[in-house]
């Protein structure tokens, strides 16, 4: 074996360095993002959800619920979420296509509290999902917090959501990061339509990006793919398609 | 111990004694009198209850203090946790004593006269007067304690209190009265008298009394503390300091209580280590379970857990002399709880997960939600422990229809918020609203859908609730309180939807 090839190999071992395991994806029910995420949302990783407006956080439930199929739902959130954004609501939660019976919350004083309730839950194998919901940029959540996150739910297979609300983005460990806003449903006449989330994957550590329209169907709890009729415009500020694929950090 | 107000005083001031003979003065309507009183004031003749003034006259100098009834109760308290070391069985007998039912314990201190002296001795060590005795009803020991001390036999109450004055009865001025009327100086003779005879004259709770003094009839003693079903405690004769001492007993603690628990075929729920400290503190950890426990290790992950989240650490200071580990809730082990089955398996393991949040943030932090029978949405579903197993899970009942959009908000706000907004018809949905330095523009909106509020639970108006969507897909549920009695409508933001 010669240097080039060695090199090559240390490489691609890097690129692949605390990656998930593979295992079977959980598909969100859109074509487009279930092609780019290499067929939907990996099982036992921990995915970013960056809140854009208030809607944000019904993607989060929405991937948690996705993710916890019919086993418990741990959700984790200091007590300034509830003061801020409001307190869970079970009859919401099932209305969302979530059962409140699989729903454990779990307040917390404050964020450091809630990164060490995240890790015990992490380590059970028998939880279906964690969702973390964290305001602003707090001290305690840096590179290495988000990497212990990332290895224990990649050890127990519990897929965690970490929804940021108030947040700039910063290094983390996560698998795929988010940025999330609400867009317009697609009414008819007599009804308002089921949710629409303009949902842009801006990191994805293993795959392609891309900027969808996500409408959530409480029936199915999945996504279907939403068909405005409109095509989304990019926003200003990040392009709608990757340029390039990027690949590890 | 009847001085201890003032032995409180004499051992907080330690190293400096009073002067003067010590008096703790109380005060009974506007009148001050002597409330409590040291040795040397009352080898002076003075006496409890003797107005302040009198007392002031007889003897100078005095030191006077105002009584701190609070502290001494305190103090008393402190005595009874101490004293937990003897018996879990310790009631208060305020203001100034102990009953300890030491029913079957007396035998670890090699009999009941070597109890006494044991325990009377150690409180005497510590620097209060004191006097105890021994009878088969806590009346009769009260009594006993403060007239003659002594240990009486089994049946022996009758003879014992015989000769103690009628004032022991303290059955109240009234009756004490008419006693002395009727020429009656000591127990022995009142209880001459015949039963039917007293009941006429003094009432049945007299003759009760009576009864319980003389040993006749039992009066069950309420214990201070919930009675542990099981127990296993370890006593050292050279107090443990070290961290790893108190884990080593821990642990050998929990071993002994889950063979106990294996023996009874019970489970733990409830469980508490206790720390006596040598100089009397104690020291309480409860842990509660929502799946009964018994695994030695699962219990010392749960009570490391707990220790490691104590706002101000186990301070051990001169070590413990006894720790003891209690189940205070111990249920039958139901069987077919052990189960090689996936899913009881899962369910088991998600319940320890739940035990052991919820012994680190406390109960109230670990919830799940159980569905309430009312159209009030805020009170739609109530939030309880998840360790709770009492509440069925219950069944949640759909706003929508099968293939509608959701009807409730995900997140209910903790207080609906006041927005100022505009509507196109008195009756219609808003135009748009400001809400939080935000104007939203309302692109659609569903509604009027009416909730009266339940005319048990509040006065409030009826509500008018929309959901509406702003343009840029935000979801919101307004309200406005019904438009009655000419009231300018107000609108609230309850809730948001996904």
């Amino acid at each position: 074996m010669n240097n080039t090839e060695k090199i090559a190999e240390l490489r691609h071992f890097l690129a692949r360095y605390d990656l998930p395991q593979d295992r079977p994806p959980l598909p969100l029910g859109d074509s487009q993002a279930d092609a780019v995420l290499g067929g939907g949302l990996r099982p036992g990783a921990l995915h970013e959800v960056f809140a854009g407006n208030w809607s944000a956080g019904g993607f989060a439930v929405a991937l948690a619920i996705l993710a916890a199929k019919s086993k418990p739902l741990f959700w984790v959130r200091p007590d300034y979420e509830a003061m801020e954004y409001g307190a869970v609501s079970p009859n919401g939660l099932a209305e969302l296509g979530g059962d409140p019976r699989q729903l454990i919350l779990v307040r917390t004083r404050n964020a450091a509290e809630a990164l060490s309730a995240t890790a015990d839950i992490l380590a059970c194998p028998h939880a279906g999902a964690l969702l973390l919901e964290l305001n602003g940029m707090p001290k305690c959540l840096d590179l290495v917090a988000s990497r212990r996150l990332a290895f224990a739910a990649n050890e127990s297979g519990v897929t965690a959501v970490m929804l940021r609300e108030g947040a700039e983005t910063e290094p983390s460990a996560a698998l795929t990061r988010w940025q999330v806003s609400s867009a317009p449903s697609r009414a008819d006449d007599d009804d308002w339509g089921n949710p629409v989330f303009d949902a842009a994957l801006v990191r994805h550590r293993t795959g392609g990006l891309g900027h969808f329209l996500l409408t959530w169907n409480p029936e199915h709890a999945a996504f279907d793919t939403a068909d405005t009729g409109a095509v989304v415009a990019a926003p200003a500020h990040r392009p709608a398609y990757p340029q390039e694929q990027r690949r590890a950090v | 111990m009847p001085r201890l107000p003032t032995d409180r005083l004499t051992r907080k001031s330690k190293g400096a004694p009073f002067k003067a003979p010590l008096i703790v003065s109380g005060k009974s309507g506007n009148a001050l009198h002597v409330h409590a009183l040291d040795l040397r004031a009352q080898r002076l003749g003075l006496y409890k209850g003797q107005p302040l003034a009198n007392a002031r006259a007889m003897v100078q100098p005095l030191t006077i203090v105002p009584a701190d009834e609070k502290a001494d109760a305190m103090l008393l308290d402190g005595i009874a946790d101490w004293s937990d070391r003897f018996t879990p069985l310790v009631t208060l007998d305020t203001p100034d004593g102990l009953f300890l039912d030491i029913t079957g314990a007396a035998h670890l201190f090699g009999g009941e006269a070597a109890m006494l002296a044991h325990v009377t001795g150690l409180i005497a060590k510590q620097g209060f007067v004191v006097r105890g005795a021994i009878a088969g009803t806590s009346l009769a020991a009260h009594a006993l304690a403060r007239f003659a001390p002594s240990i009486v036999p089994a049946r022996g109450e009758a003879q014992a209190v015989a000769p103690l004055p009628i004032t022991a009865l303290e059955c109240g001025d009234k009756i004490l009265r008419a006693l002395r009327h009727a020429g009656l100086k000591n127990i022995g003779m009142v209880a001459e008298r015949l039963r039917s005879e007293l009941s006429e004259r003094l009432g049945k709770a007299f003759v009760t009394r009576l009864k319980v003094m003389l040993g006749a009839e039992e009066q069950p003693l309420s214990p201070r503390r919930a009675l542990p079903d099981l127990m296993a405690e370890q006593r050292f004769a050279e107090p443990i300091v070290t961290q790893d001492a108190i884990a080593a007993s821990l642990f050998s603690l929990a071993q002994s209580l889950s063979e106990i628990l294996e023996r009874e075929g019970r489970s733990a729920r409830v469980l508490e280590a206790v720390f006596f400290r040598a100089d009397g503190k104690v020291d309480r950890i409860a842990i509660k379970t929502g799946e009964p426990l018994r695994d030695p290790k699962i219990i010392m992950r749960l009570l490391n857990q707990k220790l490691d989240a104590l706002a101000d650490p186990l301070d051990p200071g001169f070590g413990f002399d006894l720790v003891r580990l209690e189940a205070l809730l111990a249920e039958e082990t139901k069987p077919g709880t052990i189960s090689f089955d996936h899913d009881e398996n899962a369910r088991r393991q998600i319940a320890f997960l739940v035990d052991r949040l919820s012994v680190r943030f406390g109960e109230h932090r670990v919830q799940r939600f159980i569905p309430q029978d009312t159209h009030i949405p805020e009170a739609a579903g109530i939030a309880i422990p998840a360790q709770d197993r009492d509440f069925a899970p219950g069944n949640w009942v759909l706003k929508r229809q099968p293939g509608d959009p959701p009807r409730r908000p995900l997140r209910l706000l903790q207080k609906p918020e006041e927005v100022s907004a505009m509507a196109s018809v008195p009756d219609g949905p808003p135009m748009r609203f400001r809400w939080r330095q935000c104007l939203h523009e309302v692109a659609r909106a569903e509604g009027p859908e009416r909730v009266a509020m339940e005319w048990w639970r509040s006065t409030g108006l009826a509500r008018d609730y929309f959901r509406v969507e702003t343009e840029t897909g935000q979801r919101f549920w307004l309200y406005r309180d019904g438009p009655y009695g000419g009231l300018a409508p107000r609108w609230y933001v309850q809730g948001l939807f996904a």
